[in-house]
């Protein structure tokens, strides 16, 4: 439509700066059979109204459509195209075809990169089976098929008065007849019925898990329970951490591929230098059950600290560390907690500390857990209280 | 196809076949109608059938995926073709996906197209959506498709959380963990729905098959039921079309089905499939190979969502820490808010909101003509304030990449959302408004003056002026084209004997008077006087005069009169952002 109105700028102003001739967000210059039955009609323009006033359409409808393009010269080059694209199209199919038989994405060798050269052939080829069939479509529409638009006349999406009369009839008569609306003894009973028999199906899922109890507010930590390394599922001895360092993840012994376990005991441990780490005595507030400690020095061993790796946001594992700030950092949400002083929250949606495993070693100088944790692990749930 | 008194036939074979049918169907007439149903034409119209191919598409490779896809949480081995992955422990369902994406052929292409055409069902529905919304075509009749809408939107969130978490790799778990820590959230029944989930504690040995069941069945289910209902009704209650010359209440104007749109609306299904082959050919999404089967001891740095839940993300990393600990529960506002009370509102919002502006207008009439968004200044500037709201959530849900990539410090970023998400509504909201009013002035200037061409004349005495062409008729009618102004009598409006008017009586009268006066006003296309010689004086001051402002207004000083806009703009410069 550009190279038109481009067309006929040249024309008019052959020597002139050529200027915008469409303001945007108005319509291009009409062509086809609208066009002249605007001009025919004498148009509706400057009166400000009329295209708010339903039914005021002047145009009658027209029915018909055009059998042939305006130029039979031009629709058969763009015919040519169109039967190009198409062909194009099959020979892609074929070219898939070809990359099914030919591209194995079993066998020896790299399986990624097989893969991906099989995905190239394959995509490749199928793109071009689509895009080639829509351009071809896209031509066949625009430029062989003859320009038409037609009106098409709105009807009153409301009802007439007559029907909708004749309707609320025939329902009070049906609801008269069918004594429903006469007998409140068989009205009540027939909801009293539908009621419960409604709520049957959600009686129904009732057996999709079990009840959860108090399996959230504890983990399978117990006195003695060793400590072992996440990856390698070693147990580690205190005096193992020579220099202070990162952050390390452990898991309850005996419990290494026990997901659902994991999920809520899985812990951090991290060594700080002499002096560095400070852990605030802490107790809970003791107003719903027994003032228990959540927080002690006394729960580490030789500047060692474990805590729970599960984040009291929404559960995601705490695993990031930076080693200068002691802060532990949740990569999902970004709530952080200072590693150094009890796993207090410094930043972020997390609503508590990191909950302290209490740890010491046991005969073999192992790390061992010396409790389960104090408090429930993990994020907020109603029954944690 | 033409006998020779030249009436329109059909060959005799498919006549025959055309009668049999229609002995039994009696379906001549409704078909006939069928093929002659006009579609009007307008690029955003097509946002819709993105929305819908995509939808097909999503089912073609959908049925493929499952002939291979096992959902199953059973432990396995993996010893197959991916030798970094081997003698790892992980699910059936990862190993399945695993054996997709490497062992069968254009296993990886069908994933990647499922997983693209998700992202782009969701996404054009978005645009759809804000679409319908600008120009107010989901007023009368089409409240009740709105409403379809909305709830295929929200059922196609669904669909794609359930659908990229069924591979359980470590991605996607962690996404499921989040799901998990919300549904803990909910008060007084969310432990329950977390182990009825989950059957039992997380991750459990249940949820890939729950899910899967969900996302194939029960949703795609729901979902062709409400797209059947959208097209029924769209078809019934005919297209909605952009303004223009010819085009009334009374009438839809376009091209028929048949040939027309046929061709034209296939061609655009190929375009999608073919845009979407591209998409998984060149652009990788997913590989799920990389991130490992899920464990719940690792985690990686800077995961991220799929678009559509980067919002709801968002908002779980803004909301502040938030608990209350009262009488042995805990109330936990720091989920409960950010993950579904704020999704919850902004919904029902939306849902509600032809029923808002049907109050705040006083309008109950039918539209069928679409409103250009400058002409709703205040509706285009509450949509624009929730895109923004939206964006801000958005955003703050890759803060973690943003501050990595701007080098900006990671909690100053979720700091400034946290102001941003207040202020920045309120700022689109009033910037939207003045550049719509200034979008009408300039219309109103047009229509008074021409459009400026550009092209600078000298006069014979030295002068410099543009010259302007009149508008032709069909821009003309584009520009009139101005719903009358919707309006409410005054708070203190009386009627003939001096009684004050019913509904405007009150605070509620008096609040709705003031939302009303807000939405009615406008810039006055009435055309200046005295001002005849005023073309090409370049005195853009005066176009300050031409403008009478609508009722209600407080009579704000008009930008326009410090100059004029820098460009002509588009309509759709307000459809930007969103997704």
């Amino acid at each position: 439509m550009s190279g038109n109105d481009n067309d006929k700028d040249q024309e008019n102003t052959p020597t002139e700066p050529t200027a915008p001739r469409r303001v945007i967000g108005t319509p291009p210059p009409s062509r086809g059979l609208l066009a002249d039955l605007g001009r025919a009609g004498g148009g509706d323009g400057g009166t400000g109204t009329a295209p708010y006033s339903p039914g005021e359409a002047e145009a009658p409808e027209l029915d018909e459509l055009p059998a042939n393009p305006p130029s039979l010269l031009r629709a058969k080059q763009f015919e040519r195209l169109a039967a190009a694209m198409f062909l194009l199209s099959m020979i892609a199919s074929i070219a898939f075809w070809a990359a099914y038989i030919g591209l194995e994405v079993q066998g020896p060798g790299n399986a990624l990169d097989r893969t991906l050269r099989s995905n190239l052939a394959l995509g490749g080829s199928l793109s071009v089976v689509f895009l080639a069939l829509a351009v071809g479509f896209t031509i066949w529409v625009r430029h062989i098929m003859p320009p038409a638009e037609l009106v098409e006349e709105r009807h009153p999406m409301a009802s007439p008065p007559e029907d909708r009369k004749a309707f609320e009839e025939t329902f009070v008569q049906g609801a008269e007849t069918s004594q429903i609306t006469k007998r409140p003894l068989l009205r009540r009973t027939l909801i009293a019925a539908a009621v419960p028999a409604a709520v049957a199906p959600i009686v129904l899922l009732r057996d999709m898990g079990p009840l959860p109890g108090t399996s959230l507010r504890h983990t399978v930590w117990r006195k003695g329970t060793r400590l072992l390394l996440g990856d390698s599922n070693r147990p580690i001895t205190a005096a193992e951490f020579s220099t202070n360092g990162g952050m390390i993840t452990v898991v309850p012994e005996g419990y290494e591929d026990n997901q659902d376990e994991l999920a809520k005991a899985t812990a951090i441990i991290i060594k700080f230098a002499p002096g560095e780490l400070q852990i605030p005595t802490r107790y809970n507030d003791g107003v719903n059950g027994p003032r228990t400690l959540l927080n002690s020095m006394n729960w580490t061993v030789d500047n060692i600290v474990a805590y729970s790796k599960i984040c009291t946001h929404v559960g995601c594992p705490a695993a990031l560390y930076e080693q200068t700030t002691h802060r532990i950092l949740c990569p999902c949400h970004q709530s952080t907690f200072q590693a150094d002083r009890g796993a207090q929250v410094i930043f972020g949606p997390a609503p508590r500390p990191l909950p302290q495993l209490p740890i010491t070693t046991d005969s073999k100088g192992y790390l061992v857990a010396a409790s389960d944790f104090q408090e429930p692990v993990g994020p907020s749930f109603w029954e944690r209280g | 196809m033409s006998n020779p008194n030249g009436r329109l036939v059909l060959p005799k074979p498919l006549r025959q076949q055309g009668a049999e049918l229609d002995d039994r169907l009696h379906a001549a007439r409704g078909v006939r109608t069928l093929l002659r149903k006009i579609f009007p034409d307008h690029w955003s119209f097509l946002l819709g059938e993105v929305a819908l191919y995509s939808f097909i598409i999503l089912i073609l490779t959908g049925i493929f995926l499952t002939l291979f896809f096992q959902p199953s949480m059973t432990e396995v081995v993996y010893h197959g073709s991916y030798t970094k992955l081997d003698g790892v422990r992980m699910s059936q369902a990862y190993a399945s996906t695993l054996n997709i994406s490497f062992d069968v052929r254009g296993g990886l292409l069908m994933r990647q197209i499922h997983h693209w055409a998700a992202d782009i069902f969701l996404a054009a529905i978005f645009c759809h959506m804000l679409r319908l919304f600008f120009t107010g075509a989901y007023r009368k009749p089409r409240d009740t498709n709105w409403l379809i809408g909305i709830a295929m939107l929200t059922l196609g969130i669904i669909e794609g959380f359930l659908g990229y978490s069924m591979p359980d790799d470590l991605l996607s778990g962690t996404g499921v963990r989040i799901a998990e820590g919300v549904l803990l959230g909910i008060p007084v029944v969310g432990t329950y729905l977390s182990f009825f989930l989950f059957g039992g504690q997380f991750p459990g040995t249940e949820f890939v098959a729950r899910f899967y069941i969900i996302h194939v069945l029960l949703v795609p289910g729901l979902l062709l039921a409400l797209v059947s209902a959208h097209l029924f009704l769209m078809i019934h209650q005919k297209h909605t079309q952009m303004p223009g010359k010819g085009r009334t209440e009374g009438n839809v104007v376009g091209q028929p089905m048949y040939p027309y749109f046929m061709v034209k609306t296939g061609a655009f299904f190929f375009f999608v499939f073919g845009a979407l082959a591209l998409l998984a050919t060149f652009a990788q999404i997913n590989p799920i190979w990389q991130y490992g089967p899920y464990t719940p001891l690792a985690i990686s740095a800077g995961s991220q969502p799929d678009f559509y839940m980067g919002w709801l993300e968002g908002s779980l990393r803004m909301f502040p820490s938030w608990t209350w600990d009262i009488a042995g529960h805990t109330v936990a506002w720091n989920v409960l808010v950010p993950a579904l009370v704020v999704p919850g509102v902004l919904f029902t919002a939306l849902g509600l909101w032809p029923q808002i502006e049907r109050w705040a207008t006083g309008d109950k009439g039918y539209h069928h003509v679409n409103d250009r968004p400058r002409n709703a200044p205040t509706r285009t500037a509450f949509g624009m304030a929730g895109v923004t709201f939206y964006g801000i959530l958005w955003l703050e849900g890759a803060n973690d990449l943003i501050a990595v990539h701007f080098n900006i410090d990671l909690y100053l970023t979720t700091e400034i959302a946290r102001y941003a998400i207040f202020i920045g509504p309120v700022v689109a909201f009033w910037v939207t408004r003045r550049i719509c009013l200034g979008l009408q002035r300039k219309d109103a200037q047009m229509l008074a003056h021409g459009v400026e061409t550009g092209i600078i004349r000298q006069l014979p005495n030295g002068a410099f002026v543009e010259a302007e062409r009149p508008v032709t008729e069909d821009e003309a009618a584009v520009l009139i084209a101005r719903p009358p102004a919707p309006q409410l009598p005054a708070a203190s409006a009386v009627d003939s004997n001096g009684i004050p008017v019913p509904e405007m009586r009150g605070l509620r009268g008096r609040v709705r008077s003031r939302v009303n006066a807000m939405f009615a006003e406008g810039i006055s296309l009435a055309p200046p006087d005295g001002h005849g010689n005023g073309h090409g004086e370049g005195e853009e001051r005066a176009e300050g005069e031409h403008v009478a402002v609508g009722a209600g207004s407080s009579g704000e000083p008009g930008p326009g009169g410090g100059g004029r806009p820098a460009a002509v703009e588009d309509e759709s410069g307000t459809h930007g952002g969103g997704v």
